[in-house]
């Protein structure tokens, strides 16, 4: 006989999830491993001698590249001296500025950080995070994919989302040979929504660098790093590789993040038994070290190894922190789906909604779940009204603005028509009317008509064989008759030689005025500081359309 | 970690995982998965799988062969993909896909790597048509050229829960195909934004199943594979 209590509990979605017992010796731990070093440093004529309890002799590449190039040293023996628990009160306390304590966590060791932070409780955290978000002003980025790869309905969602207010927005493929029609979609499609959105495909590293360079995209996120060697070598990378790769996007003009994040290590098999957060505040020291101006961290596609062990959702917020310690833009997940429950999706979005980050979401899927192809987010299409709400009702910036029906119809027309436009002045397969008039009114792929895909790939191919650039996109779209998405896409190669987007954190307004760490640095200390909601924004968040007026009445 | 202390842990995923619970947990080396399946299941259970290993594998030349690659684990001591598909059943499918479009096929075993990438890789550079599939034991697989980078791909199934016997089939054919030359419509992609949330974890433990029978010292494997 079962008890009926029982029965009603176990069909919960909760208890969908996937828990599983913490298992120390393969690092399925989230935080305070018994395996993780202990924090120490010594350094002999300026050279780091040793590290976290490991001499020189005894390195391995990580720990040869951040004892090189990843810390402080001018104050390291200091501050790894110091209690861990007087700088966790120093992290959270609103009298000690952030420009006071950017030296300070910049020169601790990996096990010094995750040590740290293990002091303090996800509220301190949050608050410690409002003071060390880089920019002062928060925001938000956005997933733009379908199951079917589709640029017409790409192009309209991604218009969609730069009214919606992402500052943002990232595509990646079903199939790895649509990238260029995708990355050439979600372009056009959010210079169309609001012009000065940074766009991003994240496919093989190569490939995603080449699209960059075509200048069919403006940044790149999906540059991963790992906390061990052997995770590394597994992808045939070392830290030296990927600082090599940073490079690249610079020398181009191109901002880009790393990403890494908590339970990749142990995914792929080689935590070599430490735990998630010391492993990932290794990673966001060779993020640092490789001169990275950010990181996208927060377990992203890993988070449901963090989410199955005990603690590993308050280890996320931690990691999240290291990142801002280190004075790196953080866009800080929120993505990936990890849980049955609406419930613990909230409560985890919570640690980064109310504190706000550089990006609170990385991204929010602007399409149904169905058709992520980040293999689902933690927020979707559906759950638009929900943050809107949310953000309402506690009076926080989320990075989104109610919208009107009307609106983002016509917005959607605009964008099918502006890659339909694309697409015939650059020679690829035709985009019907049909087409354009189903990604109008289209929730998802299951309201668009099917396209060619064989036909569409070969285009894709010979697209990258032709060299087509961001200038032969601007061009059709003249001819076309979109000269205003034109000129915004132009405005964003153009911004490559100035190069001021490559700031630590920064984004485009829609006059392509930069918003960074360097000419908006947060300076919050305490009640009334840092980030304030205008009124004029506050309006605007505060009015939903479902809302009754008293005037009406 | 000990067999007893692996055999508890294992326990206590199916007791968490299987939310309907129709039957109390069973013992680790159940018949038959309880619905949903960790990859509990004995050789005995899956039927007649036999792999044998036959020396470094070669380079082909022949032009109309696929090499299939499998992970270390890979029915030596896992023998079902995440959702309880017998491993038997794995490669019958991807065989009779194969053979459906007249080519032939040829295994390897690696152990230099479990990544899913760098096996399909390997197994492409092997192929005498350049074409390769690499297959994990929980069931992620990718179909593979051998000239693309080794991160790039043809046809990726990342999401393991989600294939089942006939998608095995359909990368068979349409790895053939490619072997061909020929340019297949590819195998439809199937998302369930779900799976995360109850497998990844899982996911992780079978992971670190094959990484510890990993082997960077030792070169890959031609197998004899006869599937009864």
């Amino acid at each position: 006989m079962r008890s009926k209590r029982f029965e009603v509990l176990d069909a919960r979605p909760v208890n969908q999830d996937g828990f599983v017992a913490e298992w120390p010796e393969v690092g399925l731990i989230a935080m305070d491993g018994p395996n993780d070093p202990k924090p120490s440093i010594t350094i002999e004529n300026g050279v780091v001698v040793e590290l976290d309890g490991k001499r020189r002799a005894d390195f391995d590449m990580l720990d040869t590249f951040i004892a090189t190039y990843g810390m402080n040293l001018e104050r390291a023996v200091e501050v790894n001296a110091m209690d861990s628990v007087r700088l966790a009160h120093m992290l959270c306390d609103i009298n000690v500025p952030r420009h006071e304590l950017i030296p300070l966590t910049t020169a601790m060791t990996p096990a010094k950080a995750a040590e740290v932070v293990s002091k303090m409780s996800v509220l301190e955290m949050m608050s410690a995070v409002t003071k060390f978000r880089a920019r002062k002003t928060p925001a938000n980025q956005c997933h733009v994919t379908n199951v079917a790869d589709n640029p017409v309905q790409i192009a309209a969602d991604a218009a969609e989302a730069g009214l919606r207010g992402f500052a943002e927005e990232e595509t990646t493929v079903g199939i790895v040979r649509y990238a260029p029609f995708n990355a050439l979609a979600v372009l056009v499609g959010s210079q169309t929504g609001r012009p000065g959105i940074l766009t991003q495909c994240a496919v093989e590293e190569a490939t995603e660098l080449q699209l960059g360079m075509r200048g069919l995209t403006s940044y790149a996120e999906t540059v991963s790093v790992y906390g061990t060697e052997a995770v590394f070598m597994d992808g045939d990378d070392t830290p030296w590789s990927k600082a090599f790769l940073a490079s690249s996007y610079a020398s181009r003009g191109l901002k880009m993040r790393f990403t890494s994040g908590t339970g990749s290590e142990v995914q792929m098999g080689f935590a070599e038994g430490k735990s998630m957060l010391y492993l990932e505040s290794r990673c966001q020291f060779i993020t640092k070290a490789a001169g990275s101006q950010g990181t996208q961290n927060g377990s992203v596609s890993c988070v449901g190894v963090p989410a199955a062990v005990p603690q590993g959702i308050r280890a996320i917020l931690a990691e999240n922190l290291i990142g801002m310690m280190l004075d790196l833009e953080c866009a800080s997940s929120n993505d990936q789906s990890f849980t049955h429950s609406d419930l613990r999706r909230v409560a985890r979005s919570l640690m980064q909604f109310v504190p706000g980050t550089d990006f609170i979401c990385s991204g929010y899927s602007s399409v149904p779940n169905y058709d992520n192809m980040f293999a689902g987010g933690n927020w979707d299409a559906d759950d638009f009204d929900d943050w809107l709400i949310l953000q309402r009702d506690l009076r926080v910036d989320g990075g989104l603005v109610p919208v009107v029906e009307e609106d983002v119809v016509a917005i959607r027309r605009k964008a099918a028509r502006a890659i339909q436009a694309t697409f015939r002045e650059l020679g690829l397969p035709e985009i019907t009317d049909a087409e354009v008039e189903a990604a109008t009114y289209a929730h998802g792929s299951k309201d668009m008509p099917a396209r060619n895909v064989v036909e569409d790939l070969k285009a894709a191919d010979e697209l990258m064989n032709r060299e087509v650039t961001g200038l032969d996109v601007v061009q059709a779209l003249i001819k076309g008759g979109f000269e205003d998405v034109a000129e915004a896409v132009f405005n964003l190669v153009k911004h490559r030689m100035a190069g001021d987007y490559l700031h630590t954190a920064a984004i485009f307004d829609a006059q392509f005025r930069v918003d960074s760490a360097v000419n908006n640095p947060n300076d919050y200390a305490g009640p009334m500081t840092g980030y304030q909601i205008s009124d004029e924004k506050w309006e605007r968040i505060k009015t939903i359309r479902q809302a009754v007026r008293p005037e009406s009445i | 970690m000990d067999q007893a202390t692996l055999k508890e842990l294992i326990a206590q995923v199916i007791r968490d995982v299987v939310a309907e619970s129709v039957a109390p947990a069973a013992a680790p080396a159940a018949a038959t998965p309880v619905g949903g399946g960790v990859a509990t299941m004995s050789p005995a259970a899956v039927g007649e799988l036999r792999i044998a290993e036959a020396g470094d594998a070669q380079r082909g030349t022949d032009p109309k062969e696929v090499v299939v690659a499998l992970s270390p684990a890979f029915s030596t001591t896992l023998h079902e993909t995440i959702i309880g598909i017998p491993h038997a059943v794995v490669l019958k499918e991807i065989c009779a896909g194969i053979e459906e479009e007249g080519m032939k096929y040829r295994f390897v075993r690696l152990y230099r790597t479990a990544d899913v990438g760098f096996l399909a890789h390997e197994a492409a550079k092997l192929s005498g048509s350049g074409i390769g599939i690499g297959i994990q034991s929980r069931g992620t697989t990718v179909i593979h050229q051998k000239d693309l980078p080794p991160l790039s791909n043809i046809e990726l199934f990342s999401q393991s829960p989600l294939i089942d016997a006939a998608t095995f089939r359909a990368i068979g054919k349409n790895a053939a195909k490619y072997a061909k030359g020929e340019t297949p419509q590819p195998v439809p992609v199937r998302n369930d934004q779900m799976a995360r949330p109850k497998y990844q974890a899982i996911a992780a433990l079978l992971h670190n199943k094959e990484t510890t029978l990993c082997d960077l010292s030792k070169k890959t494997q031609a197998l004899q594979v006869s599937i009864g």
